[in-house]
């Protein structure tokens, strides 16, 4: 250990030397190892030597708090390629087969081995200003950092500016970290990490250390999150009567929270979204301040619950008009409560807790404003309990929920207490039509697959997909179709029709823009059907006779 | 018209004039090889052509062939055209084909890469009128750094290994890149043990060319022996039953596709090198600017993107032809793994 802080600490008499350049190799570090444990190891290391200012950045970093883009990626793409000397054309098709626009700049400029001598704090604060300079100076700063960084710094400076800094670091393994090098608990610092702070309004002082109660107003507790049923659950569950059964409801999870006269909406994504669902403010007339709920948010027109689609315009629009509350009005279903008159209850049973919200929500007319209860219900036998959930898709949920009667409210995703048991998903057999070469790290091979259903003697489009086959499987479908390609139009080849493949897919709807007329929704591969000729593939007809009418 | 001097058909690059193939992907009566590796030099042919140190390599591989050796710029005529054998640089004994007629010269390049590996005869760009080149690596994306930086990364990544009690396993083809990281693993930190499938080839080998001395992992092999030590395997030994025996063990890949950050995570490897036997962007370009050519041919890579930019940047009369160098279902993953690396 020692031998790695030692030139950090002495060597330029000052820490700050060489922090940007600690921040790309702890990137790096946690880059290049599958090791959950080499991951926890890096970053607590990090936190315990780098500046509060760059710990704090490296936090909201790795929970997707990033500056605002500066550039837009049209530009970027320019400028890079304008020091790479190369087309564009040559930096769009470099760029569809790397995957990343960060990691395919970094790649295609000009080599250079320095290293920057600025801390991350620094260079964030450089990029935030860049955002209102003229383009000239944005591009001469980018052209000048970019011949100062070497690669893996490079990558990082372009993570920081184009964001989404997807290196697989999920917030339980950052917060993991935090309290091994903060030696605070991790389910204190999960909450003190949650809300809408950014670096610019707060301190690693303020945020990690101290206590401040002025900022719990509006934070909303760690989500608690359900695994799925693993195989032969029903013995492993053990008495049912443990258990409480709810339908799993097909919405947005968010907590709605009531404290000092003001409502706030979190969803589970840990985004404060209470301007997008401004009906839940009749909440305050009816609730006492003090109370935490936590449920789905689902459409609500017309007296019934309705597509999942029409949830995703009420998120997307950046205003929600009053046309947009009426066309596509929402309630929340509410399944758990968290807060109650002040305080933290998640330690209560489950069945406690269920106690306190059904009478919260039963003593006040609450489906007036919008406020549903998600009901609870007991079987004696798992026979019982799977006829329920074969009535899912008529109730228009996802499957059941399993909670167990005595459990507490626990941090993130924990296993034990909270199961989910979806339907099994529709599926049907199409051919393979087209293929797509990867992203990122299945670059050379063709893995993204378009399949086509008959109809009538032509194979029509019906879903695309690429994930459910095993690495190996990959590799054969890939080889083939280099052998028997048709025609080729950039990144995509058809092929001759020869393999059948099994689609499982969630939903299905009917669409006007889809050429085949029906939507499906999280299309995946099950099976590699090789025991299949093309003629016993399914028709159109068949997959539009799962549509619920 | 004229004919071609060379075609691609379904069997592989022929030359009708002298009925000769070059890397034929099916069994033909007379073919050049390259190279060893399987994709170049396939099973069935009547009678094989290729450099003498390839000769030991293709029949251990082979088995009991017919094969004539031949010397680097050694020329042999046949029905008129001149053939001649030129250094690839690609891996031990490979080798560019020369050839002429009346006049008219092509070269295929099979694979090949610019710099100097210490191990194979180094390439030396062939002048020609039409060139034929692999661009596995075709994409400005891929820059390699000199080897020796990346050796002194292998190095000190075995030691630091070392230092923490664990065993470095590295992963490269039996062919070629197994014996180039043997060739320049630093012997003072420790035994380089080897998986029998490399111990093999690497013996065939220590007839033409001389390496640090390794051990074969056998049944008998002790565990407390490997500790700390490295051991050199073939990528389809990764998650195996045999890798076993090196616990506790770090996993590395040296190949070109390390550039990628996804290529690594994909393997499942813990650490990777960029060490490739390909040429790189530059390394294509400056090869088809000192051959002088005005027409190419891209072969296998990224053929497509590579061809368009020579045509439309640079000038030249290019072209793609399909092969079938890479992409053969029938050869284990191993040789997937490395063919592209």
């Amino acid at each position: 250990m020692f031998k790695n802080i030692g030139p950090l600490l002495f060597s330029r008499g000052t820490k700050v030397g060489v922090v940007m350049k600690k921040f790309a190799q702890l990137i790096k570090t946690i880059d290049s190892t599958n090791k959950t444990n080499v991951k926890v190891a890096a970053l607590t290391e990090y936190f315990k030597i780098a500046p509060n200012k760059d710990k704090l950045w490296t936090i909201a970093i790795l929970s997707h708090r990033r500056p605002k883009r500066p550039v837009n990626t049209t530009l970027l793409r320019e400028w890079a390629t304008e020091l790479s000397n190369i087309p564009l054309w040559l930096f769009e098709e470099s760029y569809h087969i790397v995957g990343d626009l960060a990691e395919t700049i970094a790649l295609i400029l000009p080599k250079n081995e320095t290293s920057s001598t600025k801390s991350l704090a620094a260079y964030i604060s450089e990029i935030q200003t860049l955002r209102s300079l003229p383009e000239a100076e944005k591009k001469d700063y980018l052209h000048t950092n970019w011949m100062r960084l070497n690669y893996y710094e490079r990558f990082v400076f372009n993570k920081i500016i184009t964001g989404s800094f997807r290196i697989g670091v999920s917030q339980k393994l950052m917060t993991r970290a935090l309290a091994k090098a903060t030696d605070i608990e991790q389910d204190i610092l999960a909450y003190k990490l949650m809300g809408n702070w950014t670096p610019d309004n707060t301190t690693f002082q303020k945020l990690i250390l101290e206590e401040n109660e002025e900022d719990y107003l509006s934070k909303p507790y760690p989500f608690y999150l359900a695994y799925a049923v693993e195989d032969d659950f029903e013995e492993e569950l053990q008495d049912i009567s443990n258990w409480s059964f709810e339908h799993k409801w097909d919405g947005i999870r968010a907590q709605v929270i009531l404290r000092n006269d003001e409502v706030f909406v979190w969803s589970r994504g840990e985004e404060l979204v209470t301007d997008k669902f401004p009906e839940f403010q009749r909440f305050l007339d009816e609730i006492p301040n003090g109370t935490v709920l936590d449920g789905e948010i689902i459409p609500f027109g017309k007296g019934s619950i309705g597509n999942f689609k029409d949830l995703q315009t009420r998120i997307g629009r950046k205003n929600v008009t009053k046309a947009l509350l009426k066309k596509t009005p929402v309630i929340l279903i509410a399944y758990d409560l968290l807060e109650w008159k002040g305080e933290d209850i998640r330690q209560k049973a489950f069945v406690e807790r269920r106690k306190l919200l059904d009478k919260l929500v039963n003593e006040c007319d609450c489906e007036r404003f919008g406020l549903y209860l998600s009901e609870t219900m007991q079987f004696s036998t798992w026979e019982a309990a799977a006829k329920e959930r074969n009535r899912s898709r008529e109730k228009r949920s996802e499957g059941l929920m399993l909670k167990k009667k005595d459990s507490p409210y626990l941090v993130g995703r924990k296993k034990g207490d909270w199961w989910k048991w979806k339907v099994d998903p529709f599926t049907i057999d199409g051919v393979l039509t087209y293929a797509m070469r990867g992203h990122g790290r299945r670059a050379n091979l063709y893995t993204d697959y378009t399949f086509g259903l008959w109809d009538g003697d032509e194979l029509v489009t019906f879903a695309k997909a690429y994930s459910g086959l095993t690495d190996k499987e990959f590799r054969q479908v890939d080889a083939w179709i280099k052998k028997n390609t048709l025609e080729r139009f950039g990144p995509v080849r058809s092929v001759t029709p020869h393999h059948v493949f099994e689609i499982a897919f969630e939903g299905i709807a009917e669409s006007k823009r889809h050429k085949s007329g029906v939507a499906t929704r999280f299309p995946r591969i099950v099976r590699w059907r090789k025991d299949k000729p093309i003629e016993e593939a399914n028709t159109l007809d068949d997959l539009k006779a799962l549509i619920p009418k | 018209m004229k004919q071609p001097l060379l075609v691609f058909n379904d069997k592989g690059i022929y030359c009708k004039q002298a009925d000769v193939y070059i890397d034929a992907w099916k069994p033909v009566d007379k073919c050049i090889v390259t190279h060893g590796h399987a994709d170049h030099s396939r099973w069935g042919h009547k009678q094989y052509i290729t450099h003498t140190n390839n000769v030991p390599i293709i029949k251990h591989r082979l088995g009991d062939i017919v094969v004539a050796g031949k010397e680097w710029n050694e020329t042999f005529t046949i029905n008129g055209v001149t053939f001649s054998l030129h250094p690839a640089g690609h891996i031990v004994a490979s080798s560019q084909v020369r050839v002429e007629y009346k006049g008219e010269v092509w070269v295929f390049t099979g694979d090949f890469k610019t710099e100097n590996d210490g191990l194979a005869q180094p390439f030396e760009p062939v002048s020609c009128h039409t060139f034929i080149t692999e661009c596995t690596f075709g994409l400005p994306a891929f820059k390699w750094v000199p080897q020796n930086e990346v050796f002194s990364d292998i190095n000190s990544w075995w030691n630091t290994n070392k230092e923490e009690g664990k065993t470095s396993v590295l992963f490269g083809y039996s062919l070629g890149k197994a014996q180039r990281l043997l060739k320049h693993l630093d012997t003072s930190i420790g035994t380089i043990y080897t998986h029998g499938a490399i111990e093999n080839m690497t013996e065939v080998l220590r007839e033409n060319y001389s390496f640090p001395a390794t051990v074969r992992v056998t049944r008998d092999t002790k565990k407390e022996a490997i500790k700390g030590n490295i051991v050199l395997a073939p990528p389809s030994a990764h998650g195996g039953t045999w890798i076993r025996k090196m616990a506790p063990f770090v996993t590395a890949s040296a190949s070109g596709w390390m550039t990628f950050r996804g290529a690594r995570r994909r393997r499942a490897i813990d650490k990777g090198f960029v060490l490739s036997d390909h040429a790189d962007w530059n390394g294509l370009l400056d090869t088809i600017k000192a051959t002088g050519c005005d027409k190419v041919i891209a072969t296998h890579g990224y053929t497509d993107i590579f061809s368009r930019y020579l045509r439309e940047e640079l000038g030249y009369d290019a072209r793609t032809e399909q092969t079938q160098y890479e992409e053969n279902i029938t050869e284990t993953e191993q040789k997937l793994d490395n063919v592209s690396g």
